[in-house]
């Protein structure tokens, strides 16, 4: 597959993506994490689909590659992204947030595919330092990934967590930061301020990346550069709730319900992006 | 049977630093995770063996927690040693939601507990432990009496498929065990049989208890002492049947009297509908003082002489 078309492939299950997030924010009127599960389209496809080693027929295969879903609030995202791999069928979403499901508003380690349960803010760092850690005093082969959001690093133990990855030099270790620039009830901003965010994780000893973290093109540049004996950061410049108009960049998009109209809209807008996509 | 006698009149912390050296030799899989006191938590010896299997976090015990949860996923049997407070407290989410939930075999082996860092004073001291981990859905809470005891529970929950919190001293506790005793998982030891009154304890408080009895049996009260190490899961059949036979509890530990032993006996003594004169003593609802820990334990009558006069007010 040449590059433009790998690009274009993965392109189009972003697309795909976007839209059984925009379905199930509708037919699940409790409503669900919208917001910054459409902020990770992209990562998720290009980490899923290109970047990570992973066998889904054998989720607990040993020499696949651990990805710690740390933001625990974005798992429809997670869902949805280890079902189009085919860990599971999407059927599994017809007793979601039902009593006794695994399958439900924060990340369960039970759901084949997901390496640890996370919703509690500033965890899967510290986790996916411990899996890393294993990776690199036993010589495995496997990386680790850990996906966060960025009102998650006003987390005093994710700074801990920073530390150690430098220290122990985990260059197997490889943080993604959804850096959609909004918390639940307001902007990174005015609610605790984290820039210099590259400047202070280079200052923790990371090797950090600036991405557009809806350009399929420079996050696999991202994941595949060298971070040299150093833990890699990326950061992903994303807009919250991206794919839905009437949600975007908006805090409302955190969690939320879609009518009949606003999903029959945004899937309009996902069929006018796909259009454009098969065009150029 | 094996010979436990390398443990003799040691302190629970001293023989954990040998028990735990002994079972890394032959288990592979064990890890020694601290946060800046390895030396405290008598990881010398296993630091210089296998550095490769020693993790220093520094002082960032969420972090420690944490990455103890990821080794743990990855195939290793973590032993997280730090003060018992900062286990307890600082790390305290970590451990529930990334150790506990998860049902990850983790063993949490901590020291410096109760008011054993005397002088150290309250930001020091860890009184609410027992009460917070007893809480916590999948927990085993062990607190052993002393140094042979301590090897007994090591070796007890050696295969253990779960998290494990285990209770050491800063201090060396009295002798209790001998090494032709028996230790099983969830079972009080009956450390010392009498009709009058039962005294329940666990850590350094089995000993005291011990020498308490001895004081009681000159006055003519006989004690039966039990030594309620394991906490959680408690044995419920031993409370009842000491409530049965003797009529009278006195439960002593280390610890606030709100929600740790004492509240666990009286928890099966109500649900038992037992008819029983009954005190939980420990340390009451309030801040510890400073000072050193013998003269702490004389303040909160948890030395032998204030353990026997507690026990003689639950015959008036």
């Amino acid at each position: 597959m040449t590059n433009s078309d790998q690009i274009l492939t993965l392109s189009q299950r972003a697309l795909d993506y976007r839209e059984h997030i925009i379905k199930l924010a509708h037919t699940q009127n409790f409503g669900v994490h919208v917001g910054g599960s459409l902020s990770l389209a992209e990562v998720f496809t290009t980490l899923y689909f290109d970047a990570a080693n992973l066998d889904p027929k054998n989720p607990t295969w040993q020499n696949r590659d651990r990805i710690v879903l740390s933001k625990g609030h974005g798992n429809v995202g997670l869902l949805t992204i280890l079902a189009m791999k085919g860990f599971f069928p999407f059927s599994v979403f017809e007793n979601f947030n039902e009593v006794g499901s695994h399958y439900s508003m924060h990340s369960d380690a039970e759901v084949p595919g997901v390496e640890h349960s996370a919703g509690s803010l500033g965890h899967g760092l510290s986790v996916a330092v411990g899996m890393a850690l294993v990776a690199k005093t036993d010589m495995q082969p496997w990386q680790v990934y850990c996906i966060m959001g960025d009102g998650e690093m006003m987390e005093g133990s994710v700074w801990e967590a920073m530390m150690s990855a430098s220290h122990f030099k985990l260059n197997n270790l490889n943080a993604i930061i959804d850096r959609n620039r909004l918390c639940q009830e307001g902007t990174t901003a005015e609610t605790m301020d984290l820039e210099p965010l590259m400047e202070k994780s280079r200052a923790f000893g990371w090797s950090v990346f600036e991405v557009d973290g809806h350009s399929i093109r420079e996050l696999l540049d991202a994941f595949s550069a060298d971070s040299g004996e150093k833990p890699k950061l990326i950061i992903t410049n994303t807009i919250k709730g991206r794919g839905i108009h009437s949600l975007e960049n908006q805090t409302k998009s955190h969690f939320a319900h879609l009518t009949e109209e606003q999903a029959q809209l945004a899937i309009e807008q996902i069929n006018n992006e796909r259009n454009i996509l098969v065009q150029d | 049977m094996k010979n436990n006698n390398q443990y003799l009149n040691l302190s629970s912390r001293d023989a954990y630093g040998i028990a735990l050296f002994n079972q890394a030799e032959l288990n592979k899989t064990i890890v020694a995770v601290t946060a800046d006191v390895p030396d405290s938590v008598r990881f010398s010896k296993f630091r210089e063996n296998w550095p490769e299997r020693f993790f220093n976090f520094g002082i960032a015990e969420q972090n420690m927690m944490g990455a103890a949860a990821g080794l743990a996923r990855e195939g290793k049997t973590p032993f997280v040693s730090v003060y018992a407070i900062f286990a307890a407290m600082r790390a305290i989410e970590q451990l529930r939601t990334d150790i506990a939930y998860p049902k990850l075999p983790v063993r949490i082996c901590v020291s410096h507990s109760g008011i054993s860092l005397g002088q150290a004073g309250p930001t020091h001291h860890s009184i609410e432990d027992i009460s917070i981990l007893r809480s916590i859905a999948n927990m085993v809470v062990i607190a052993p009496a002393d140094g042979i005891s301590t090897a007994m529970a090591l070796d007890v929950i050696s295969n253990y498929d779960g998290p494990v919190y285990l209770r050491l001293s800063r201090a060396v506790e009295p002798t209790v065990y001998s090494s032709s005793m028996v230790y099983k998982f969830g079972r009080a030891n009956i450390v010392r049989e009498g009709k009058d009154i039962t005294i329940i304890a666990y850590g350094a408080s089995v000993g005291n208890s011990l020498i308490a009895a001895k004081k009681l049996s000159q006055e003519g009260i006989e004690a039966t002492v039990i030594d309620m190490a394991f906490i959680k899961p408690i044995d419920k059949n031993a409370i009842i049947k000491a409530a049965n036979e003797t009529g009278r509890i006195l439960t002593v530990e280390e610890s606030t009297i709100i929600g740790g032993l004492g509240s666990a006996v009286a928890e099966v003594l109500a649900e038992a509908n037992a008819t029983v004169v009954f005190k939980r003593l420990g340390i009451p609802d309030q801040y510890t003082l400073a000072g050193s820990y013998d003269a702490l334990q004389r303040h909160y009558n948890l030395d032998p002489d204030g353990i026997a006069t507690e026990s003689r007010a639950l015959f008036k």
